[in-house]
């Protein structure tokens, strides 16, 4: 078998365009989930039972869902309802939720283990509500959760190549594309898995990098 | 005689059915040491974190300079609960050293020393650095000023949260066993910061297990045993000649 290489990268401009989608789809959901993960954990361990169960049962419900059928659900249900949005807001909605549920899970469970004394420094030095929590709590479980957040990214990123179904012209779309106008799905998929494991090597990389600095700004 | 700064009138409290403090009264003076005494489980701990209403008494008052701490008047004058806020600023008055430091991890000495003073107080920043760096020559440890506090020894990470407590201008520091899980050859610089704080005329209340501390430093022992002040009086007396047998009992342990 000769090896048509030479037809995949002179897509590269169709390849690349799926790349920076991807890319730029993934961060910006991974951003705007942490943001709200940070909210949705204060929830977790919310003092009134209401609001707590609440919030639980969300999470483990998103949790146990496939993240295909949550993407299907937000592209064609609301269309149903009436509600129309593009497919790269739908696809973003869904990542960001979809993420968001993990996120959360992963600083409650950072908090859980954070020592309560942090906290209690912290009430003691006139800290309360959101400025105890913001300057107290989120930067050390932040720091604690660096390396599952960090697998969590991976996770959203392999995610993310399910935006395909809806339209969205993700990496994954695009090496489809490339390898059904030239039959070529040997070499199209081989490039695709180098362009992702660039993409999570990326994230392993900033991670160890947060991780050398977190140390050092952790309980030993 | 100055006046009190900090003072305690009937304090009780329970967890569950367990009575840790019964009735307890306490005062000390602008500029007087107090020091707190008496066997593990007799409520000093608790009595000191009452004061601050990190735990809330059950029943009782505390006054910091004659005011009401956890509760404020309304215009009416009836008297209400204060909201999270009030007391929040009202325990930046007191700076509370804890048994385990405490730190915080995510900042660097200094950041530990002027976190508080800059985002409670709202103190202008130049001027916490300023008077931040000042302590931190004071306890020595200016190199550490950009050290995190994972780098630090024991009793360093104490001073440097003696600073801490220093550096809100606090009204009455709240040692809370400041050197019990101090190795035994760390002890003798947390409790040497100490004396010289005592000595310039801090108040402070120290709950401890440093007799030999007490008896120097402190104007005035009280002994506290079951959740009840058993002996209150000034160190010679109470290490010379105590009233109460419990007293003489607790100190014959240690001769």
């Amino acid at each position: 078998m000769i090896a048509n290489f030479g037809a995949v990268l002179g897509e590269w401009r169709t390849l690349g365009i799926g790349f920076l989608n991807t890319v730029w789809i993934c961060a910006l959901a991974g951003a705007l989930s942490l943001a709200l993960a940070a909210f949705v954990s204060t929830l977790l361990v919310s003092r009134r039972k209401l609001i707590r169960r609440a919030a639980q049962g969300a999470v483990d419900l998103l949790r146990a869902l496939p993240f295909l059928v949550l993407l299907f659900t937000v592209y064609y249900c609301l269309r149903v309802i009436g509600v129309r949005l593009s497919a790269w807001i739908c696809g973003l909605a869904a990542l960001v939720v979809y993420n968001t549920a993990y996120f959360a899970e992963i600083l409650r469970g950072a908090w859980a283990h954070m020592p309560r004394e942090q906290e209690e420094a912290g009430r003691a030095y006139g800290y309360y509500g959101l400025g105890l929590y913001g300057r107290i709590i989120l930067p050390q479980i932040l720091i604690a959760s660096g390396p599952v957040l960090g697998n969590q990214m991976i996770t959203l990123v392999k995610n993310s190549a399910f935006l395909m179904m809806i339209t969205i012209p993700d990496l994954t779309s695009m090496a489809n594309l490339v390898q059904a106008t030239y039959y070529i799905p040997f070499e199209t998929l081989l490039v695709t898995v180098a362009l992702y494991w660039v993409i999570c090597s990326a994230i392993e990389g900033i991670v160890r990098a947060t991780d050398r600095v977190a140390v050092v700004r952790s309980h030993e | 005689m100055s006046e009190p700064v900090v003072v305690a009138q009937q304090i009780c409290k329970s967890f569950g059915s367990l009575r840790v403090l019964r009735e307890v009264d306490l005062e000390v003076r602008a500029g007087r040491t107090l020091c707190i005494l008496g066997p593990s489980g007799s409520g000093k701990s608790t009595l000191l974190r009452c004061l601050n209403f990190l735990e809330r008494p059950d029943e009782g008052a505390v006054f910091l300079r004659g005011e009401r701490v956890g509760f404020s008047r309304t215009a009416a004058g009836q008297e209400r609960q204060m909201t999270d806020r009030e007391l929040a600023r009202m325990r930046t008055r007191m700076g509370m050293v804890f048994q385990q430091f405490n730190l915080w991890p995510h900042l660097t000495v200094l950041g530990n020393l002027i976190e508080s003073p800059i985002h409670v107080q709202r103190r202008p920043r130049d001027e916490v650095v300023a008077e931040a760096t000042l302590l931190l020559d004071k306890i020595g440890l200016r190199d550490k000023r950009d050290a995190y506090p994972s780098r630090l020894l024991g009793g360093q990470k104490q001073r440097v949260a003696i600073a801490r407590a220093l550096a809100m201008k606090p009204e009455v520091l709240l040692f809370d066993e400041p050197t019990s899980s101090l190795d035994p050859e760390l002890v003798s610089e947390v409790l040497g910061l100490m004396r010289d704080l005592s000595r310039e005329g801090q108040t402070m209340i120290v709950v401890t297990h440093e007799l030999a501390f007490a008896r120097e430093a402190a104007d005035e022992v009280l002994f506290m045993d079951k959740g009840s002040v058993v002996e209150t009086a000034p160190p010679n007396k109470f290490f010379g000649s105590p009233d109460t047998p419990r007293a003489k009992q607790f100190l014959q342990r240690f001769v």
